[in-house]
């Protein structure tokens, strides 16, 4: 019988946590599962009264306009590939220099990792002003190189040099002494010896850059003029009639668009997501 | 060469693209801004005139300018301490034994994945006078406002959006310093009596005091940059009422075209954020407690 009572007890107190934790999630989960629900509404129906929560009748109307009203796939294209090349680039730039400030010893190292971290605390606001008439006076106004160049170098990539430095610091140093007295130079011991071992450093690196290029949101908006260059969070805001009304329906499935695909990739790798970041040595 | 002066050659090779990349991408551009701000130019011929530092004398006289700071103050503190209290508050309640907790963490998590534009546009529309979150409020009676047409509800949606958005991050840290705290020290604290509030204030917080200085850094560095939140959500408005002042650093040089002032209010927002990191980096010899 006393048995019976503690489970009864425990089941409870479970049920009790799940529902703390399920209100908790309203508002984190609610707003991406009625932005999908809503993309196949028809715009009347998104200002319905009563709202519903789910299309009465399921369209993919909006789907088609996103498409006709702004190069959509040219713009999702930009976005992907100005995120892809920035993520690599980080990835190479990061773990050789997170790898040097950890492992090699040289002259003037600790003063040169400082003025790195200067890179991190710096807003991108104070200087995109000199920046834009940098770009300006190499031609490159209206091109995705300030997209690309600004963030594979500045403040993303010095987040990840210092994630980099960490991780090295914190991974025995026996593994490459050994590497180094078989003959290895330092190039062969930071790409076969550490950069294996930096596999949970890396995809941190990874997730935090692709995201910082996928929300890019500024720069765009500063640079970028021609439609068939805007990458996806300027394109979204651009869907508005000829009066400058949102047309809602239409904005939600292209938001739809972009948020989906990540998320899956993002419910896909949950685990090295969150233990990529957890061990990412920002830990403190 | 000596292999010790091949290895430091190495060295600076590795780290070369890197601290070229924030020469040039950043300190370069550092130094500019100083000289913009201290410059008049006409945007029209390209010419630049050395004002005398008129520029710091109109950051004085600037009107709009004390108000800019005090909701960049309201903003940036309302995020962080809303973000580490809901981060710590996630992760003490993810961090026991109960099935299904991925699941929570998961859902808790996955707004850091879902892109800034997208997720601002969705709480703008749920803001709405006519939005969900009035009309989730109706169900319980609540008659809710028109949150972003007024200042104060305006800036809350803002702080909120924010804090919703990227908490799962602080959460996803605090979890994983939760779980470094040995746990014998939790037993040999409950066997001396003490409860679990007490053993919390005691034992935890000053063990994972090292992660909630960084997120704290992290945190408020970043909030003193949100621009897509606002320029979205708000765009400043009601009034300047959420005019933060990284938006009016942008208002400033690209839309009212002054580029000498914007420079200087480019500055104010640096070293607002040079002080506070310092601040930071002082309080952390004073109570973060050290393993060794």
């Amino acid at each position: 019988m006393r048995a019976d009572t503690a489970t009864v007890a425990r089941r409870g107190r479970t049920v009790g946590w799940w529902l703390v934790l399920a209100v908790l999630c309203v508002p984190f989960a609610v707003p991406t599962i009625w932005m999908i629900a809503s993309s196949f509404k028809p715009l009347s129906e998104i200002f319905a009264s009563p709202p519903t929560f789910f299309a009465a009748n399921p369209t993919w109307a909006a789907y088609s306009e996103v498409f006709t009203f702004q190069p959509f796939a040219r713009q999702y294209f930009n976005s992907v590939y100005i995120a892809i090349v920035v993520t690599l680039l980080v990835m190479l730039v990061s773990s050789l220099a997170g790898y040097a400030f950890a492992r090699i010893s040289f002259p003037g190292r600790n003063l040169l990792f400082l003025v790195v971290l200067v890179g991190l605390l710096v807003p991108s606001e104070t200087t995109i002003v000199p920046l834009f008439q940098m770009f300006k006076s190499v031609g490159m106004i209206n091109t995705h190189w300030p997209l690309i160049l600004v963030t594979a170098f500045a403040a993303p990539c010095v987040l990840a040099t210092f994630i980099m430095r960490q991780f090295f610091i914190s991974l025995p140093i026996e593994l490459e002494e050994a590497a180094r007295l078989d003959g290895l130079g330092r190039v062969a011991t930071w790409w076969r010896i550490c950069l294996p071992l930096a596999k949970p450093a890396l995809s941190a690196v990874a997730i935090l850059t692709f995201m910082s290029s996928w929300n890019l949101y500024l720069e765009p908006t500063v640079y970028l003029t021609t439609p068939e260059l805007f990458t996806l969070p300027q394109a979204l805001t651009r869907f508005t009639d000829a009066y400058g009304g949102n047309m809602w329906n239409v904005q939600l499935a292209a938001a739809t668009l972009t948020v989906v695909p990540v998320l899956i990739v993002f419910l896909l790798a949950q685990r090295h997501f969150v233990e990529g970041l957890a061990h990412s040595g920002l830990k403190g | 060469m000596s292999s010790r002066r091949r290895d430091a050659l190495a060295g600076y090779l590795f780290i070369a693209p890197q601290v070229v990349g924030v020469v040039v991408f950043v300190l370069v551009p550092v130094g500019l801004a100083i000289y913009y701000s201290l410059n008049d130019w006409n945007i029209f011929t390209g010419e630049m005139t050395f004002n005398g530092g008129a520029h710091y004398s109109e950051l004085a006289a600037d009107p709009q300018l004390p108000r800019v700071l005090g909701s960049t103050a309201v903003f940036a503190g309302g995020v962080v301490v809303l973000n580490l209290t809901l981060g710590l508050l996630l992760a003490v309640l993810l961090n026991r034994r109960l099935p299904g907790v991925t699941v929570f963490r998961t859902i808790f998590f996955s707004p850091v994945v879902v892109s800034v534009v997208a997720w601002t546009l969705v709480w703008g529309f749920l803001l709405q006078d006519n939005g969900g979150v009035n009309g989730l409020l109706e169900v319980v009676g609540i008659d809710g406002p028109n949150w972003l047409v007024q200042g104060p509800t305006a800036m809350g949606g803002v702080v909120f959006t924010q804090v919703i958005r990227s908490v799962g991050i602080n959460m996803v840290l605090f979890l994983a310093a939760l779980q470094g705290v040995p746990g014998q020290l939790y037993e040999a604290a409950r066997i001396d009596g003490a409860s679990s509030w007490t053993i919390f204030v005691r034992i935890t917080l000053p063990l994972i005091s090292p992660t909630l200085l960084l997120t704290g850094i992290i945190t408020i560095v970043g909030a003193l940059q949100a621009f897509a939140q606002i320029a979205v959500l708000t765009q400043g408005g009601p009034g300047i009422s959420t005019t933060v002042l990284v938006y009016y650093v942008f208002q400033t040089a690209f839309e009212f075209n002054d580029i000498g002032y914007g420079s200087a209010l480019a500055l104010v927002l640096l070293s607002f954020v040079l002080i506070l990191t310092m601040v930071q980096w002082q309080l952390r010899r004073k109570w973060v407690f050290h393993e060794s």
